[in-house]
């Protein structure tokens, strides 16, 4: 093992596709342990899946009865996050509304498993839940609170961006990677094109890692190998207005139009949950949009009338063998794969995993690019408090580019 | 190996309708297009765009990334006037691209171009960091107190019900501003309004020392008061309506002594 002290004489050079959440996330570990860094986006940051979600940072309920692994995660992180990201928060809890007897029938289920992921519940009758959210449904049979906020789904990334920037990495956004550069079996590099001048610019690496969320597959298959991703959309509504300060889930078993996030000053009702394999062609179905409406209005009545601000799709990138039906039985956990398991060396693939999981993500791939470095150094994003948002485009400008060679 | 090129596996799983209300012209859409690092002057890109790429402006510039051409750059991310990343000028005006409907904007070419008074990194996208300069300079915290005041009390473990900022620092005012447009010193509507929130809700800050930023002749005192910067914000922040505000509060203030 390479104590950390020596790395800042030759530190090795790891190469990241994808300026999600992920990536950003990675830059901001791997900096922290002395490597050098490289972010390369084809658009801007968090342009692909990591902007568009609800803006929820989840307590792990949503997760707790069917996918107990994502659930403790969750809750790890959204602890961690409050700690390293204050002010980035919207911190008004969430609540589990119970509407239907089935609803209720759910409450012990659900109690008992969120006890099990180690979530903080508080059982609230009718008359305490309305007289904290009198915009509920008047109907409900009682509600569960829970540690959900609302997150800024871009500003939260910018962070880790700003303080690996403020850390040596190099990111570089607009520029898009086209084919990977390999010796035998070994991905030394990365060969991209740069938007803002056309040029061809080749990038050599150590390790390169691909944290293109649901575009994984795509990238895998420029070294050969196979990820076993499923991009899964969901259609999201943004709606004016905001009828709660907390975030409003159903009470069941994951169904579409079961989450209401309040944000600003919208309300963002999601989702539905269906597969595609192209994650750049997801559409927005009309009748998904009705049915947020449809199914959200049952938590909340004022998001069957509040005028429309915007209908969108996300690409969840899903870990799960082709064969899904909807994505709603895929797990919402996060995968690293080093794929020298399949004879390629120096090429690592981080995927699925969501917006609360992005630095747990970020710390399992680091770990492994750090093993593959044979190198000795430990995670510090647990405690390290990050940069505001407000830095990362003065620290983008200032940041040196190295001279990449021209490849053509 | 088929590389970058999806491959169109076109999926019966897939839904086939799409929310756009079907429009059977295609857009046209007139692009700004200019590499400041490349050797072509600034020109105009006409794109015909078919009515099933989506409803938005947005949707018919990431259609042509897709098919017509990669190094298309436009800024995006939360496709529902969150981010403040989309910000462009649409027909003439100042726009979020991901809430401007194609439909809305009528039968003819729509020109596209980047947001003015900020610099031009390629095509659609410009530098923000002028605009962020000015806001770290004020220094507003991103949460604010939520108006949201039902009766009783915020959830038990809850100091008190929060929320985001309105300003979602997109830009659009810094460039409808024709003060900004002239002169870059001026601190201009987003920084101003930014100024504005830490004096009305200072939040522990010291509001002392924004009032003395806004009470300078490139302050509150240099805005014209055309409303430019209100008519354009996709987010109700009014920051003309702030710098009149801002104004009242520095003529109100206690001056110290020379």
């Amino acid at each position: 093992m390479i104590a950390a002290a020596s790395l800042r004489r030759s530190p090795p050079h790891v190469v990241i596709i994808g300026g999600g959440g992920t990536g950003g996330a990675l830059a901001h570990d791997l900096a922290l342990r002395g490597l050098r860094v490289t972010v390369l986006e084809r658009g801007e940051v968090t342009s692909g899946t990591t902007g568009r979600h609800h803006g929820l940072l989840h307590s792990g309920a949503r997760y707790a009865v069917g996918d107990p692994e994502s659930a403790v995660e969750c809750i790890e992180e959204n602890r961690i996050l409050r700690r390293i990201a204050p002010g980035s928060f919207e911190e008004n809890d969430g609540l589990f509304v119970a509407v239907t007897d089935d609803d209720a029938d759910f409450g012990p289920t659900f109690l008992a498993a969120c006890e099990a992921a180690g979530i903080p519940t508080r059982r609230l009758e009718r008359s305490a839940v309305l007289r904290l959210e009198p915009n509920l449904n008047p109907e409900l049979r009682f509600a569960v609170q829970v540690p959900d906020a609302t997150m800024d789904a871009m500003r939260l990334p910018l962070r880790f961006f700003a303080t690996a920037l403020a850390n040596g990495a190099v990111v570089r956004p607009f520029t898009e990677v086209v084919e990977l550069v390999c010796r035998g079996r070994t991905v030394t590099g990365v060969v991209a094109v740069e938007h803002a001048t056309g040029r061809r610019v080749e990038i050599g690496a150590d390790i390169v890692v691909n944290a293109t969320g649901p575009w994984a597959e795509r990238i895998a298959r420029l070294a050969g190998v196979d990820v076993p991703l499923q991009p899964s959309p969901g259609v999201l509504v943004a709606l004016r207005g905001r009828f709660t300060n907390m975030v409003v889930n159903r009470l069941h078993a994951s169904g579409d139009g079961d989450i209401v996030v309040p944000q600003r000053a919208l309300s963002v009702v999601g989702t539905s949950s269906w597969l595609v394999d192209d994650p750049d062609d997801l559409g927005v179905p009309s009748d998904h949009v009705e049915r947020m409406r449809v199914e959200g209005a049952r938590l909340v009545p004022a998001v069957a009338r509040a005028p429309l601000r915007a209908a969108w799709s996300a690409a969840r990138p899903l870990i799960g063998e082709r064969g899904a039906t909807t994505g709603r039985e895929l797990s919402r956990t996060f995968r690293c794969f080093d794929h020298a398991a399949e004879g390629v060396e120096g090429f690592v693939t981080i995927s699925g995993g969501k917006a609360t999981t992005q630095r747990a993500m970020a710390e399992v791939t680091a770990d492994l690019v750090c093993r593959k470095l044979g190198l000795d150094a430990p995670c510090r994003t647990r405690e390290q408090v990050l940069l505001p948002h407000e830095a990362y485009y003065g620290l983008l400008r200032r940041a040196t580019v190295p001279a990449g060679r021209l490849a053509g | 190996m088929s590389g970058l090129d999806g491959g169109a596996r076109a999926s019966s799983r897939a839904p086939s309708a799409s929310s756009v209300e079907q429009q059977s012209a295609p857009a046209r859409l007139r692009v700004y297009r200019h590499k400041p690092g490349a050797a072509a002057a600034p020109r105009f890109e006409i794109y015909e765009v078919p009515a099933s790429a989506g409803a938005t402006v947005l949707d018919a510039l990431l259609w042509i990334r897709r098919h017509r051409d990669p190094g298309l750059m436009v800024r995006h991310s939360c496709l529902h006037a969150s981010c403040g990343t989309c910000g462009m000028r649409i027909a003439g005006r100042e726009a979020l691209a991901c809430v401007t409907s194609l439909a809305e904007l009528g039968p003819g070419e729509v020109t596209v171009e980047p947001l003015a008074n900020l610099p031009l990194v390629g095509d659609l996208v410009v530098d923000m960091e002028p605009s962020y300069a000015r806001l770290r300079a004020i220094g507003r915290p991103l949460v604010r107190e939520s108006e949201l005041r039902p009766e009783g009390r915020p959830a038990e473990g809850i100091p008190g019900p929060t929320r985001f900022e309105d300003c979602i620092e997109c830009g659009l005012c810094l460039s409808a501003c024709p003060i900004v447009a002239t002169d870059p010193r001026y601190l201009g509507p987003a920084g101003l309004a930014a100024a504005w929130r830490s004096v009305e809700e200072p939040r522990g800050g010291a509001v002392g020392r924004v009032l003395a930023l806004a009470d300078d002749e490139q302050g509150v005192w240099r805005c014209h008061t055309a409303w430019e910067c209100t008519e354009a914000c996709p987010s109700n922040v009014d920051p003309a309506g702030s710098i009149m505000r801002l104004r009242r509060a520095i003529v109100l203030a206690p001056r110290p002594k020379q």
